[in-house]
Order: structure tokens, then sequence, then C-alpha cells
């Protein structure tokens, strides 16, 4: 062992050195997580002590920095794939002694479960073989050169995208309008599809202020929440239809887009943020306030469902007046095709953003909104006038965000100020900075990872939160300026002449 | 006919006073240019004439029209270009679209044949018409923030030291265009320069500003002569 460390690069007490800083770290980490469980007990609640767990927590740490440091200094082949597959196993122990603790599942597999019968020892060894050899496998040889004259992965995926946006984007919309058919029983499917499409749009919108004019909305949420409450009061006191409402909602949106816009044209960076922060806040706190007209916590409840374009009813018992949209078509009633129907018209409102947004972008006015946000002063000087350019770029974010509220409304039947927290506008922000600003198809990604995933594995409970939280710093590790954040001249500056070419046709 | 006429013109930022009362004026067809030191108030003036900061005293008249409490962007459709200081070029943009935001103000039937003008002028804008602005070099980010003004169809056309960290080679090559746009365009042009000694020698005439105030005035080859310009500007660089 003593030879396998001694190595020409780090001497043994800078290893040592190294070993114990991570499991001081580790040991940080798993104390207050893995150490500490409460225990309802007749007593009270009580503290349970787990050390077993942190012991076994420092201890892959240590492994697996080991193995780690062996892998960088080139030392040892098998001895790194040795210590790598001894740390993937503690892990494992970890996770399955942390798991048992959860009274309310038993735990899927242990290690002693391994040996228990002979089909077991046989998978426990292919899958330890499995690690071993991609440990074993994927080692770079010593002297190789870190940046090969080969492109790399990233550098070829870069491309293809670069190439191919247009039909990647073809391709996702063909996915898109496809999806009920393929999941056309499946209701939280459908569910999750349409609340992924909210995001999408609304990313879209907040693309247009914050990815285009580069204004820095944090209050975005304000305006879904106009909207939205714009389609649910229009519709309940004046009994408005939502397909009258939803271009008011718009509207009235926008206005308010316009009514934020005049106080904050001279501000910029942090200050602009600071105040549409506050924006947002004073929405949700006159909504929770205002009871006469918006019945304040409480919310307003059944809010009306929208019809199939005014000739049709989704409901089961159909007003009077009107037809069925089952018997319209002949079908059976089916509960599915309002679902369908919504996610549909989101898909349609999102697909109308994002049109939208790629057309003002070749006309002037978004020219002026990309030019308005690498630089304001060159901006006057070639007579742009930066109050409108600013104050359209708010209209017309606020807009799509206020249709999308109102559609919101009209989905859920119920609103009230919970749903429109910051929270909400912190993860639009989010789809949009983690999709790479300006990007439409980075948007729909950063939504699904966003959105999509925690949904998807709610299953695993608070594992989800964890997995989240891994995710967002792998991103900022590796995509530090967003999944798909190609507009960028720095990377320009160390492409290759085809990268470049590619590049610039763009 | 007079162009640009600056009549006791007085800026403030905050307390300080960076300019003190310019009397000048800039005749059509001409190349003139404004010499001085660091932090003279070169550049304030102008930013004046662009109205940001806007005169606190005082009048700037073009065409016998006051435009010193005129926002920028208005001054602008009048037919007056600036070329900023330090380019301020959009980086992430593309040269063609720079020269598109240029042209902005202007009728689209016109940018076809301006954007061939610009070509013209600088070949190596037009090798380059589909790379992002930023990652050219800075003599050729100086030819695009000239070009990007002259697509806007100035009349009058402020320059704010095109010289600024250039090679002199380039630099000689960036005076002679100026030269060329102002008698093949018929532009005529303010050149705020501290590189004196080229800028006065392409000049038809010079002012030099001192601490807020104009202290000399004459035509480029009297003030290349005067001893004391010389002393102050010109020894010692050339």
């Amino acid at each position: 062992m003593s030879a396998l460390l001694t190595s020409s690069r780090t001497s043994g007490s800078e290893i040592v050195k190294e070993l114990a800083f991570f499991a001081v770290i580790a040991l940080m980490m798993s104390v207050m997580i893995l150490g500490v469980k409460t225990v309802d007990r007749p007593t009270g609640l009580e503290l349970a002590v787990r050390w077993d767990l942190v012991v076994i927590a420092i201890l892959s740490t240590i492994v697996g920095r080991l193995a780690l440091i062996v892998r960088r200094e080139h030392l040892s082949r098998l001895g790194q794939a040795i210590l790598i597959t001894i740390a993937a196993t503690t892990v494992f122990e970890m996770f399955v002694r942390f798991r048992e603790m959860d009274d309310r599942m038993a735990p899927p597999v242990t290690l002693d479960m391994a040996f228990s019968s002979f089909a077991s020892v046989v998978v426990a060894i292919i899958l330890l073989a499995i690690v071993f050899s991609i440990a074993y496998f994927t080692v770079r040889k010593p002297g190789a050169n870190e940046d090969d004259s080969k492109p790399k992965l990233s550098a070829k995926l870069q491309v293809g995208y670069r190439a191919n946006t247009k039909k990647i984007g073809i391709l996702g919309i063909a996915f898109f309008i496809m999806f009920p058919f393929f999941f056309a029983g499946d209701r939280s499917a459908i569910d999750l599809a349409t609340l992924v499409m909210i995001y999408v749009m609304l990313g879209w919108g907040l693309n247009i202020v914050v990815g285009l004019a580069g204004l820095l909305d944090l209050g975005y949420v304000a305006f879904y929440a106009v909207g939205a409450y714009s389609y649910a009061l229009l519709s309940q006191s004046f009994g408005l239809s939502f397909w009258i409402c939803l271009p008011l909602a718009g509207l009235f949106a926008a206005s308010f887009g316009i009514i934020l816009g005049f106080p904050v044209l001279r501000l910029r960076g942090d200050y602009l943020a600071i105040v549409t922060l506050g924006f947002g806040e004073i929405i949700r706190v006159v909504l929770i306030n205002w009871y006469d007209l918006t019945r304040g916590p409480d919310g307003i409840g059944s809010i009306e469902r929208p019809t199939f374009f005014g000739l049709a009813d989704f409901g089961r018992r159909v007003p009077e007046g009107m037809v069925g949209f089952n018997e319209l078509f002949g079908l059976e009633y089916s509960s599915m095709h309002r679902l369908i129907f919504l996610y549909y018209l989101i898909l349609v409102l999102a697909l109308i953003t994002n049109f939208v947004t790629l057309r003002l972008r070749k006309l002037p006015i978004g020219r002026a909104w990309e030019a308005l946000r690498e630089d304001e002063i060159a901006c006057r000087s070639l007579g742009i006038n930066p109050t409108n350019t600013k104050l359209s770029a708010f209209a017309i974010g606020a807009m799509f965000g206020g249709f999308a509220g109102a559609f919101f409304a009209t989905r859920q039947g119920f609103i009230s100020p919970e749903s429109f927290t910051f929270l909400e506008s912190a993860v639009i922000l989010a789809i949009v900075v983690m999709g790479g600003m300006g990007s439409q198809i980075g948007v729909v990604l950063a939504a699904f990872v966003m959105i999509g995933f925690p949904e998807m594995f709610r299953e695993l409970a608070e594992y989800r939160m964890l997995i989240f939280g891994a995710g967002m710093v792998a991103i900022m590790l590796w995509r530090p300026r967003g999944l798909l954040s190609f507009r960028d001249p720095t990377i320009l500056l160390h492409m290759t002449q085809k990268e470049k070419a590619v590049g610039e046709t763009k | 006919m007079t162009m640009l006429k600056i009549e006791g013109v007085h800026t403030f930022y905050g307390n300080i006073e960076a300019l003190k009362g310019i009397d000048m004026d800039v005749q059509e067809g001409e190349i003139v240019t404004l010499i001085g030191a660091n932090g003279a108030g070169k550049t304030t003036l102008l930013m004046t004439c662009c109205g940001a900061p806007q005169a606190s005293k005082g009048r700037i008249l073009f065409e016998g029209k006051d435009i010193s409490r005129m926002p920028t962007h208005e001054i602008c459709h009048l037919g007056i270009q600036q070329s900023p200081e330090g380019r301020r070029i959009f980086p992430r943009m593309s040269v063609f679209e720079n020269l598109q935001m240029g042209a902005c103000t202007q009728d689209p039937k016109h940018f076809d044949s301006d954007l061939e003008m610009v070509c013209d002028l600088f070949p190596r804008l037009k090798e380059r018409i589909n790379q992002r602005a930023g990652t050219m070099s800075g003599g050729e980010q100086q030819m695009l923030a000239i070009g990007r003004s002259l697509m806007g169809r100035p009349r009058l056309l402020l320059l704010d030291e095109p010289s600024l960290g250039l090679a002199p080679l380039v630099v000689k090559q960036i005076f002679e265009t100026i030269k060329t746009i102002n008698r093949e365009n018929k532009v005529t042009v303010f050149l705020v320069e501290q590189n004196a000694f080229h800028a006065l020698k392409l000049a038809h005439r010079g002012y030099v500003m001192v601490n807020g105030n104009i202290t000399m005035s004459g035509t480029g080859a009297e003030l290349l002569a005067n001893p004391e310009v010389r002393a102050a500007y010109l020894e010692g660089g050339h």
C-alpha cells in the first residue's frame, strides 16, 4: 500500500491531509442528516443517534477519495478499481441501513440478502464486476493529453444542436402533439404534461423579458396572478366565457406590465430585480387583503371550465342550450376528454408564445431588445427609444404570463394567493436561467428538469429533493451558463473552423 | 452654413462643473477636431451634443434648431450619429446585426445600398459580416462602430476617440477612412481625439480644451504650428 501511495507528484503527507479534509466534510454533512433522527416515543419526541451510518459515510468518502487520488496519479489501475468497488459497496450499505430506519417501507434489498441464495450471490457478483470493470477500463492512460485534438462529445453535441435546431424543435413539437395518443388513458401523465407545459409557456414568456431584453424580473408571477384573477373575476361577475376572457386577461396583464415598467425604467441589474420582486409581492398582498374583490385567502372557487370553443361542453351534465363534447363527436363520455383538451389548449398557447418570440426576434423590436441587453448607451446613441423598448418587453412578456394565468385558473377551477408566491417566480426564473438565457429549447428542457422530474419521482419521497439538489449542483459544475447556452462568443473563440461555420450561419 | 453651433454650454455632473461655458461651431462639410488632455471635458461636450447628459445652461443648435433639451434618441433622428467612446458595439451580436441596429432609424429601402457603402469603406467588415462582433480585434471593432453610425445616414458624425487603444498602423487607416467619409460621402465630422498630431493633420479646424474651457482655436495647420500646442500635446508623443 505504501508503494501505491508514494508518487512523484503527491507525497504521502499531502494525501493524508486531503483524506482528512474530506473525512471532516463527510462528518459535517452526515452528522445532522444521517446521524440524528427524531423518534416518537410515548414520553415525547426523542433523538436517536445512528453513529454507524456516520462512520460508514466517512469510510466510504475516504475510500472513494483514495480511489480518485490513485486514479488521478495513475498509480495502479487494479488498486483504484478495487477501491472504487469498495466505496460503491459501502455507499450501498449506507443507503440500505438508512432505509431500514424508515418504518414505513421494508428495505427492498440488503447486503445480507446477497448471500442468502445462490442466484443472489451471482447477481451481487455481477453487479460488483460491472462497477469494477467500469472503474478499471475507463481510466485514462498516463501521459495522455488532457485536451485531445479529438473533438469531445460535448463539442460534438453542440455542433449537432446548432446545425439542427429547427429539426429538434419540429421533432419536439411533433412529440408533444402525439403525446396524448401514447398516454390516452393515463390521467397523471396528461396532468403532468399540462403542468410542465404551463411552466414552459411561463418560461418562454419570461424569456422575452430576461433572456432577450436582459431585464431581470423576479416578480413575473404577478402577471400570472393578474391573468388568473382577471379570468376568475370576469367569468364570475359578468359570466363571460373563457374565450372572451383569455385575450382580456392578456390585456390586463400587459397593462400591469407597463405599470411596473414605468417606475423601473431607470433601474438595471440588482436594483431592477429588487423592485420587480417587490411588485410581485405587492400584487400577492393586495390579493390577500382586498377581501371584497378577491375573497382574500379563501380564494375563488368553482371557476368555469372552458367549453369546446363555445360549441360544446365537457361536463357529464351538460348545461341548457349546450351540446356535450361526446355528443358533438359521437363519442362515449369520458372525463379524459377535458384533460386532453386542456393539454392541447396549453400546448397551442405555449407554441403561440414561442412563435411570437421567434418572429419578434427577427423584427426590429426584437433586435432592439437584444441590443438594449448588450449596451443601453449605444442603443440611445443609435436612436433607439429605450423607454418604449423596455416597456414593450415588459408588456409582451406580461401578456403571455396573463394568458398562462387565465389557463391556470380554468384548469384548476380554484385559485388563491397561495399559488402566486415568490417561489413560483423563482422557479420560472430558474427555468429561464437554467435553460440558457434566450434559448427556447433550453426552456423546455429546464422545465422538464425543474417541474417534470420532481413530480415524476414523487415515489422517492424525501430523496427526490436530495436528487434534485444533486442535479442542480451537477448543472452548476458542468453547464454553468445553462443547459443550452450557445449564444456566447467565448465559446465561439474556442471552436474549430467547422463549428465556427455552423455557429455563424445560425 | 453652420451645421452645429454650441453657445455658452455648461454641463454638470452633480456639483462638478465639467463644461464651463463652451462656444464653438462646426460648418457644413468640415472636419473639426477637439483635442485636450484626459479629463478636460472632451467626451462630455460630445455627449452633451447628444443630450446625455443635458446641458444645464446654454444652447446647442443643429441647423438652427435647439437640440439641447431633446432626448438622445430623438436627436439621432435629426441626422446626428455618434460613435461613442470605447466603441460600444454589441459584442454578442453579429457584425451584420450591429449594422442593422445602426440603420434602425432609417427607411429599410436604403439598407442594401448603405450596407454596400459601409462594406466598400471597410472591406474587413464584409469579410467578417457573420462573425460575433465581440470576437473581432480592436481595430475591426472601431471600424464596425463607425460603420454602424454611418448606417444611420448622418449628416453630422460625432467620433469619440476612434484611435483609442489601436495599433499605429490601424489608427492611420481609420483616419484615412474618416477623410474619405468626409470627402466622398459629404458627412460633416466632429472628431474628439487625444491623438492630437493625427487629428490636427486631418482636420480643417481645431479647438483645444483645457479643464472645461476652450483655450485655443484655429485651422489644423495653425494649431500644429502653435508652440504652446506643440509643447502640451505633441512633443514626446511623436
